[in-house]
Formats: C-alpha cells, structure tokens, sequence
C-alpha cells in the first residue's frame, strides 16, 4: 500500500513540544522515522542536535526505549545493542542509531565504517544539516564549499562537502537512501523498507538549518525542495546494488531539468560571500553528480 | 570446600579468558594490543568453538570495544573487554561514560608501558592513569588471582553496578606461564548468579538514558524531584566507598566455595612483628617477598603490604596494618610527573591522622618493562634504613632505580 498523509499511522512516538529550534526540519524528520519503526525499536544516538529534542532530565520527548552515547560510538553503540539483543534472544526490534553530520561524516565514520564492514544489523540514519549546528555552527566535513560557519567566518568554507551516502554505498551494505525532511512519505516509506532488511542499512537525511543556515524559520520546507529541485540533494536509494531515483528526483529526471543551483545558495545567509567561481565549482559538482545519477537509475 | 583441585598450567591471559568463560560472559568486544592479543585470540576460539554461547565483536579500535560493552550492556547482557597501554588510554572517555552509566563491566587491563616512545613491555602507567574514571581496580599478583579476580569481579561489578577493571603485569604474569587452580563450572554457577540488570532498555517500557543532565536536581512530569548531576556524582563516590563490604565479602564467600580467600583489600606478609614495610601492586608484591626473605635473615622485622585493590583505596585498612612501622618503603611502576608513585600518595594519605610517624621512601622502578631484582628492593630498604637515622620522615621526590 502507497503511504500517504492520510494512511499514515496517527501514533505518534514524539510528543508534542521538544527543545529544537523553531522551524527545525530534524524535529520533522525524526517524528516520521519514529512513526515508520511503529515503536519496535531501541535507539541510539550520539551528542548532536537530537539530544537536544531529546530533553533533559528527568523528563524527555520520546517515547521508544534510548541510549546516550558518546560522540564517536554511535555504531559501536548500535553493535553492542544488536549483540546483547542476539545473545538474549530478543527478536524483531529494530537497532536505530542516529547522528548528525558531524557524529557521521567527521567523528564517527571510523565506528560507522567497522560496523558496516561487519555487516551489522542496524540502521544508521545521518541528519544532515551541514555542520555542527548543536555547538553553535562550526564546519563539517559536510559544510558546502563557500558556506560561512563559526569556524569559516570571514571567507567561507574552501572545500566541499563528502559524500557520505556514496561512502556508505561503497562498503557493500544491503541499503543505501538518501531523504530529506521535505518530503516525509519518502523519507517514511524508505525506513520502512530498510527496517525489513538485514545487515547495515544507511539514510542520509537533508535537514535543512534555520539558525545554522540563515533562512527564516518559515521557509524549512521550501529551502528543502529547493535543494532537490536544484540538485544540491538527489533523492535514491540503492537496494542490492540497484539505483532509483525516488520523489522528486524520479520526476525531476522523467522532465528533466534542474533548476540553476544559484536559486538555493541565494535564500541562505551562509553564502552571502560565496564568489561567482565557488558557485560555478558547486553546480558543475552537482551536475557531474546528476549525470552519474542519470546514468545509474533503472527509473529515470 | 566444593571439590578437589584441577590445576592447569596457564599464562596470565589464558587464565583471563578461562575467567571470561566460567563467568558466562555473553557480548565480548576488543581491539587486539600487545600484551592483551592472547586473551582475545583464546575467546574467540572459545566462541567460534561453540564452547562459550556468546556474542564476539571484532571492533576496530578499543574506543568501540567499550561502547559495544556499554550499550550491550544497557539491553542485560554481560559484557567484557580486555586492553594494554594505548588502548587503555584510548578509552578514557568510554571508562568514564560505563562509570557514570553505573554499569557493571569487567575490563582486564594487561599492564603494559605506554609512549612516546613505543614501549610493550610491563608497568601500570596505563591502569593508574585511569584511577579517576569511577571505575574498581584490582592488581593480580599471579595467575591464579588473575582468573579468581576476574570471577568475582562481576559479581562485585554487579551487585552495586559499578565498572571492575582486573590488572595483570603483561609480560610477567600474561605470557609467564604457572599453575593455576581452574574451578569447575558448576561451581562457579553457584557462586556468581546470572546478571540482573538494573537499567533496560525495552520498547514495553521506554526509558531514555543518560540524557542531559542539569548540575541542580529537577522535577519530573509528576512533579517528583530527581537528581541533579552532582547527585548523580555523589552516588557513584558513595557507591565507592561502600564498595569495601561488598568486595570483602565476595572474597570472603569465594574462599568458602574454592579455598583461596580474597577477604582482605591488601596481601599481608608478616606485617606482624615488621617495624619495616615493604609496600607494592601486582607481581611486584611477589618479588617484594622475596627481597623481605632476604632482609629477614639480615636480621630486619621486614614484612610485605600487598596492594590488590587500589580503587577504592582502603585507607584505614592500610593505616591499621602500617600502625607499628617505622618505615614503609613504597616500590611504584608508576609516576605521576611532578609528584611521586601513585601508590606511595595514597600510602600517605592513609597515614595522615592516623597517628603514625613512619618514614616513608618511594622508589619508582621496572618502568617499560625494566627488569627488577629483588637484589634492587634489598638495597632500596637498606638505604631507606640509612635514612631512617637521620631522621627526615619525608623526601619531597621518589627515588628511581635506573642509571640516572
């Protein structure tokens, strides 16, 4: 059955009122993975943004069993839930383990990297808003070239961002997907459907930052679709090695036009300094990438 | 006295694994690290040959090793790790996060020295670095401590939730093998009962852990006051300082089962009539024995204060036993730059107030491995002796026994 906003689950599994930013689209995004995992899960997540929605005790937003871990062990931590769970006999609960950009790309790739190799049977979420939004908006290894932060402020960001999904893919796991807060059935259908896989499972979610990124916090959702619809995010996944553009990516590709990258870079503070040749370097990066994608899908 | 003896000829880290194994131990995680590698090749072997019913997670660094074991944990199971030096230290912050988390691992740390520059071989720089994690230590003095401390150590760990690390000196006890008396499993299921977590995590009740935690306590959704950090911080010393009883009585109730009785925080040897106290950890305290034997038939009251459990630190125990010296020598293979041997600080800070006017020497010795002689501790006392006439109860720094 296609989800959709009527037959989702009315169960909710946050509750309403947490401590994130207004207009913040990991708040958004984490109600709806919640929802896909229906409750059957443990989750685990490292200091980020979503300790944050967490709360502080003794009183928390969330109503499904979590562990705090350390920065860097979020997939270790994962690996530990998975084997006490195994050596118990506990079945049918998925393993969630969560992290923002800075717990994925930079400090927890090492544990994310090893527990993958493994073939560990959990899922890894990133939320991705492109630095280290919880601190106070320091660079990333996922902060885009030219983007100011707190530690590139006068000249912006001198390199771009990796590509974490593409990183991910590359060990071989069963599943790969990338989603974005602004579109939730997509984003839901995908933990859905990794939630019935076993082995390492990776979604990258684009969660776009109000305070971090310098929009209004009222234009989450259109910062969002900007992104796909400039080709800055391209929602896929990639299922035993099979490529599919999904969303609005698939009907981007099916008509066929990205719009010019420089319409998203515009609406955030973060690029007030970007020069004409950054932003030349970051759509013939986007292109190079919407071809490869082009290329690869089975759908477009 | 459950049985008749089965003794096997171990080294320090077959007898760990052994330990390991009788313990039912279900999640192991480790990073392999010199001289520890033994103790993780034979669990894996026990595992991968269906001997021990239990989870191995070949992790990629030591890091990881405490964070499967802590999460592991979290969901009921028991957990344990093992390590050396840099892995060790590597660990620092899971050894506070498992502490504060109040659960209760057991790690065994194989003594080994820790660079720049790279060394292998055995000193307890790596453990005592680690004293201030909230963490239990206890120091083998051979190999048959090593697998009897291992034992207890979760049953200690797991009735007041609160990490046990198990030391041995690497070299010296984890590749030296010696017979050791291996207790038989269904006694060892008697002793230490199957763990019963305190915390879980279960979506039937979700519960969310170690969340931000504010320093002033703070009221629940019912409106119940609950702890603040510094509660939480005030439990875990508490739980220290109580911890005496509970590791004293488990030693006490392993004596009763196997015949070999951990009823005391300390090794006394003949600290009866000793006016002159030779003090050490690990398998110094054996070749500290040997240096007493050696002073004793020089015609010196020399006895042996064996240190075991150094965290938490048995302040009285070891002022009652120190009451009648007249000089303590403290050998540590340890230092803490700009002070002294960890262990001659807490000697000290035992005594004070405690009525005895010892003169206390520290020596530092048998760093990286550095080979130490029972030779080197005769002349280490006797010096001390000298000292003793003159009269200075205190010198401001320890003494090394190098070539410096």
């Amino acid at each position: 059955m296609k989800i959709n906003a009527v037959n989702m689950t009315e169960k909710e599994y946050l509750l309403p009122g947490n401590r994130t930013c207004p207009g913040c689209a990991l708040s958004l995004a984490y109600r709806h993975i919640l929802k896909a995992l229906e409750g059957q899960v443990i989750v685990t997540v490292p200091a980020s943004c979503l300790t944050v929605l967490h709360g502080m005790y003794p009183v928390t937003s969330v109503t499904v069993p979590c562990v705090n871990t350390p920065f860097a062990t979020t997939a270790a931590s994962a690996t530990g839930l998975v084997a006490g769970l195994k050596v118990l006999g506990k079945e049918g609960l998925t393993v969630l383990a969560i992290a923002g950009d800075g717990g994925t790309h930079d400090i927890g790739i090492q544990a994310l990297s090893a527990a993958a190799e493994r073939q560990t049977d959990f899922l890894y979420i990133c939320y991705d808003n492109e630095g280290y939004m919880n601190t106070g908006n320091q660079r990333s290894g996922s902060t885009p070239l030219g983007a100011i932060s707190g530690t590139t402020p006068i000249l912006g960001k001198q390199q771009n961002q990796k590509d974490i999904t593409a990183i991910m893919e590359a060990h071989g796991i069963p599943y790969v997907a990338t989603a974005n807060a602004s579109y939730p059935l997509d984003l839901y259908e995908k933990v859905r459907k990794a939630r019935t896989i076993r082995g390492t499972k990776f979604i990258h979610v684009f969660v776009p930052c109000s305070p971090g990124w310098g929009f209004p916090f009222s234009d989450t959702i259109k910062i969002g679709k900007l992104a796909v619809e400039t080709g800055w995010v391209i929602l896929y996944e990639v299922e035993d090695g099979v490529f599919r553009l999904t969303a609005a990516s698939e009907s981007i590709a099916k008509r066929g036009s990205l719009r010019p990258l420089r319409e998203y870079l515009m609406e955030q503070g973060r690029f007030k300094n970007i020069t004409e040749e950054q932003i030349n370097e970051l759509q013939g990066w986007v292109n190079t990438r919407w071809k490869r994608c082009l290329d690869r899908a089975v759908n477009n | 006295m459950a049985r008749k003896a089965s003794i096997w000829i171990l080294d320090g880290n077959r007898a760990a694994a052994q330990g390991v194994k009788l313990s039912r131990v279900q999640v192991i995680a480790a990073y392999p690290i010199t001289p520890q590698s033994p103790v993780t090749e034979k669990l894996s072997e026990f595992v991968e040959g269906k001997e021990l019913d239990a989870q191995y997670i070949a992790v990629e660094s030591e890091h990881s090793a405490l964070a499967v074991c802590t999460s592991a944990s979290m969901v009921g199971a028991r957990t344990f790790t093992a390590t050396s030096s840099h892995g060790l230290a590597y660990m620092h912050e899971m050894l506070h996060w498992a502490a504060g988390a109040r659960l209760p691992l057991v790690l065994a740390c194989v003594n080994r020295a820790i660079g720049a520059p790279w060394n292998v071989l055995n000193d307890q720089q790596d453990s005592i670095s680690q004293r201030d994690t909230g963490w239990i230590q206890i120091y083998a003095r051979n190999n048959q401590e090593i697998i009897d401390s291992i034992i207890q150590a979760y049953k200690i760990a797991e009735s007041i939730y609160v990490p046990v690390m198990v030391c041995y000196d690497g070299y010296v006890l984890s590749h030296t093998e010696m017979p050791v008396d291996v207790p038989a499993q269904e006694d060892v299921d008697r002793f230490l009962p199957p763990y019963k977590p305190h915390t879980i995590l279960d979506p039937a009740n979700p519960k969310n852990y170690n969340l931000v935690t504010l320093a002033n306590p703070r009221v629940n959704a019912e409106g119940v006051l609950c702890h603040g950090y510094m509660e939480l911080r005030y439990l875990l010393q508490e739980a220290l300082q109580n911890s005496r009883e509970t590791i004293t009585t488990v030693g006490r109730e392993f004596g009763e089962l196997f015949g070999r009785s951990y009823a005391n925080m300390f090794w006394e040897n003949r600290l009866d009539d000793a006016d002159v106290v030779i003090v050490a950890m690990g398998s110094l305290a054996m070749e500290a024995m040997v240096a007493a034997d050696i002073l004793r038939e020089a015609g010196h009251k020399v006895g042996v204060l064996g240190l075991r459990v150094f965290r938490p630190f048995p302040k009285a125990d070891v002022a009652k036993a120190l009451k009648k010296s007249r000089l303590v020598v403290v050998f540590d293979k340890n230092i803490s730059y700009g002070l002294e041997g960890a262990t001659c600080s807490e000697i000290k800070s035992a005594l004070y107030g405690n009525s005895v006017r010892a003169v206390i020497r520290n020596f530092i010795v048998g760093l990286g491995g550095r080979d130490v002689k029972a030779r080197e501790l005769v002349d280490a006392v006797n010096k001390s002796l000298l000292s003793l006439k003159e009269g200075d109860l205190n010198e401001e720094y320890p003494e090394w026994i190098c070539a410096i």
